[in-house]
């Protein structure tokens, strides 16, 4: 369970393709196409030769006049950057080219000396540009290959769940203890999902020290797997078993209506590595049986399942940011290789310091990209 | 399109560096400082050290890089980085990107333009924000590179030779996870936040190629590196470097901080070493010495700092005065009784919280730049290991040494001299 167990990513965030695409490329002006906006940049002065355009591919044309090394930016609503060009020195032209897809009140500014609010005025787009419908499509794809991938998951975890469970009730210790790493790797591998449900998380994957409201029993997972590795199992062991099982059918049948966004997928993909961070490369998911690096490689898988059915989308605008994704993903695989085992992982008492290191500085290279992953995908 | 960690827009022609930083920041205060920096012999060293404009930025760029001799500022938060790929493009990639925010965070700006609150709001900013508002308070970043980037990245041949191991010291308490580090970020403002903005930021950009090793705090200035400057205290309470190097003694820094031309690989000319020790200080213990011991074993008296035997700080020590002992601290790291040898010193106190027996886990960052650490640091050191009495008090936990390339042309990035050469 996170420590941010309350996050709840089924916030909707329905907006896609906020955000202006922007080129310096030249552009090349067609016969009657109006040539780009020219803007003269001075110290103390910004002048821009028109104060509107229509919406689509806008271009501005910066010469700075000035003394210092200043800046251009166009502006959309609450100062959200449609587009800028940084590093301007003193006599030099650069190009701009924003596109913006909504007509609408925007705002220029030259900032010299590279600080400060700049120079502005107010910039008017008239119109609306087409969006894309074959982004809209790789969009819908993507959200609905993840929908597949989840309940998968769930549709996984519902009879490995049972099996854990039938063998705790038969007070088949040693199988149960085997069976707990095996049934939690579906859970953990689409835990941002489950903690969208906010009651049914702490339920599943609640933890000896969490808060509870007064008369709620601790149950879920990591109280079987106290009663399993520490104190032996406990009168209500069966009872608790039975719990669980109700409460990851409770999440299949709500699971099934669900649907999501591209910011959805990615901010859980994003999730799934913070729940690794946080909490398998610590030791506190599984700090009694020990087991949490088959937790972290499930996470990792679901991180990677929700990048994958995004990937067409995010090739489309950033080619260079899919294959850092392989190559670090694949670093991490490579790294939990080595700490695989005939039966599983090694466990987190065997682990040196230095493996931890190694670890969190494969998990930080890998979290870095996937977070780049929502702005990129509603860029 | 965009993409979130990088400028929004690409620009088509290698950056503009062409205008300096002074130019930059407008006129208040050109030309003001450059003023008694003179042209030594074959070894230009004029006009790359100006003081801070009134708004506190102290240029990136220059003959030398700026936080060695420009005026010590009272935060310190210092990275000792290790590469963690061999990719000697990936690491190109990373310095440039480092460089462009290096240049626009000591100009108080954020580390991308807009990148704290201006950018795409699904995305997790590009600026983490924490500096937002502040000055740019005088913040410098000094880059250096250790044994380690070397060897990664198959520049053997580059290798400068004051990179080599030191020796072990006696009574040294080195502990590895605090020493070393295949380069260094020295980060220096006159507000810790901007300090650790800097730091925190550029950290960031580099997972995947770089993670830190281990990284220091530090306030309180221990030395002074301008004589515009008064003498700090370190916590013994002494004034601590009186005789430090400044910025103004140009033939000084010449023969004992600047590498000249000849004596190493190219890239290094013009540049430094500097040599890092976290010297954790046995405060209470210090604490329960009479002034008679403390004043006996530094060799100075406790509220002026003027050398025993003499009236005023900046009196000329009188080692053939017996009221310097023997063993006395300012005697033994003495010039004259080192071949005269000098180091620069830019050290910082520091206060890592208590060591849980109730203690302060307290001391002094000790940085140093000079121009070959075998020749200039470890005569010192050995001299001081063997016989300073402040040993019963302080013990050297961590070490490391960089190669501190020298300044950035208009349109170098940081390493670039040795990336390339």
């Amino acid at each position: 369970m996170s420590r941010r167990s309350a996050a709840v990513i089924g916030a909707a965030v329905t907006a896609v393709a906020l955000a202006g695409c922007t080129s310096t490329a030249p552009q090349q002006v067609a016969p009657g196409e109006p040539g780009p906006i020219s803007v003269k940049a001075a110290d103390t002065a910004c002048d821009v030769s028109a104060t509107s355009a229509p919406a689509g591919k806008i271009s501005f044309s910066i010469n700075n006049s000035g003394t210092k090394t200043t800046e251009f930016y166009l502006y959309g609503v609450g100062d959200r950057i449609m587009g800028e060009v940084e590093n301007i020195g003193p006599g030099l032209t650069r190009q701009l080219i924003v596109e913006v897809p909504d007509g609408g009140t925007y705002t220029t500014a030259c900032k010299p000396g590279m600080v400060g609010d700049g120079i502005r005025a107010p910039f008017t787009v008239t119109g609306t540009a087409a969006r894309s419908v074959d982004e809209n499509a790789k969009l819908a794809e993507a959200t609905a290959g993840w929908k597949r991938y989840v309940t998968s998951q769930v549709d996984a975890l519902v009879p490995k769940t049972q099996e854990f469970v039938d063998a705790v009730k038969k007070g088949d210790v040693a199988t149960a203890k085997t069976l707990f790493p095996v049934s939690r790797s579906y859970w953990e591998r689409i835990e941002p999902v489950a903690e969208s449900f906010g009651d049914i998380d702490p339920k599943i994957d609640g933890r000896e020290d969490d808060e509870r409201d007064p008369g709620v029993q601790w149950t879920g997972y990591h109280r079987l797997e106290k009663d399993l590795w520490v104190t032996g199992l406990q009168p209500d062991s069966n009872a608790i078993a039975d719990q669980l099982m109700a409460d990851i059918k409770d999440l299949q049948s709500r699971v099934a209506p669900l649907s999501f966004t591209p910011v959805e997928l990615a901010n859980g993909a994003k999730e799934l590595l913070d729940e690794v961070a946080t909490g398998k490369i610590t030791g506190e998911e599984d700090r009694y049986s020990h087991t949490d690096l088959w937790d972290f490689k499930a996470n990792v898988e679901g991180s990677q399942g929700a990048v994958s059915a995004l990937r067409p989308v995010i090739d489309d605008k950033d080619k260079q940011l899919g294959p850092t994704l392989d190559a670090r993903f694949k670093a991490v695989d490579d790294l939990l290789a080595t700490y695989q085992t005939a039966d599983g992982y090694k466990l987190y008492t065997d682990l040196t310091d230095a493996d931890k290191k190694k670890m969190s500085e494969a998990v930080d290279a890998l979290a870095e990209p996937v977070s780049q992953v929502a702005g990129v995908v509603t860029s | 399109m965009t993409v979130t960690d990088r400028p929004v827009a690409h620009p088509e022609e290698p950056a503009p560096r062409g205008v300096s930083r002074r130019r930059l920041l407008g006129a208040a205060g050109v030309g003001a400082a450059v003023a008694g920096v003179g042209v030594a012999a074959g070894f230009a060293v004029s006009g790359s050290q100006p003081a801070p404009t009134p708004e506190g930025v102290i240029p990136f760029r220059g003959q030398h890089q700026a936080g060695i001799i420009t005026p010590a500022q009272d935060r310190l938060h210092f990275a000792a980085i290790d590469l963690t790929t061999t990719n000697r493009a990936a690491v190109i990639d990373l310095l440039q990107r480092w460089t462009r925010a290096a240049e626009r965070m000591t100009a108080g700006a954020e580390a991308t333009p807009g990148g704290a609150v201006n950018l795409n709001p699904d995305a997790p900013p590009t600026d983490t924000g924490e500096a937002l508002g502040l000055p740019a308070s005088s913040l410098t970043l000094t880059f250096g590179v250790g044994p380690g980037f070397f060897d990664k990245l198959g520049l053997g041949a580059q290798r400068p030779a004051g990179l080599a191991p030191l020796p072990t010291f006696q009574l040294d308490q080195i502990d590895p996870a605090l020493s070393g580090g295949d380069l260094c970020v020295q980060a220096c403002a006159n507000d810790p936040q901007v300090a650790v903005h800097a730091i925190r930021n550029l950290v960031r950009m580099g997972f995947g190629t770089t993670a830190v090793r281990w990284s220091q705090l530090g306030f309180g200035r221990t030395s002074s590196t301008s004589t515009s400057q008064a003498t700090p205290r370190n916590l013994f309470g002494f004034k601590d470097g009186t005789r430090n190097i400044k910025a103004e003694d140009t033939d000084l820094l010449r023969d004992h901080v600047w590498v000249p031309p000849g004596v190493g690989p190219a890239w290094l000319e013009g540049g430094s070493y500097l040599v890092a020790r976290r010297i954790r200080m046995h405060i209470e213990v210090w604490d329960r010495t009479s002034l008679t011991e403390q004043e006996s074993i530094i060799g100075r008296n406790k509220g002026e700092g003027a050398p025993a035997g003499s009236p005023k700080e900046f009196d000329e020590p009188n080692l053939a005065n017996e009221a310097i002992a023997p063993d006395a601290h300012i005697r033994l790291a003495a010039a004259q009784n080192l071949g005269g040898v000098r180091i620069l010193r830019r050290g910082y106190n520091f206060v890592d919280g208590s060591d849980g027996q109730g203690h302060l886990n307290a001391g002094l960052f000790f940085l140093a730049y000079m121009r070959d650490p075998h020749t200039h640091f470890v005569p010192m050191q050995r001299a001081l290991a063997g016989k300073d009495r402040l040993m019963e008090y302080i013990e050297h936990t961590g070490s490391a040494v960089y190669a501190i390339p020298r300044g950035l042309g208009p349109q170098d990035y940081w390493g670039q001299s040795l990336l390339e050469a």
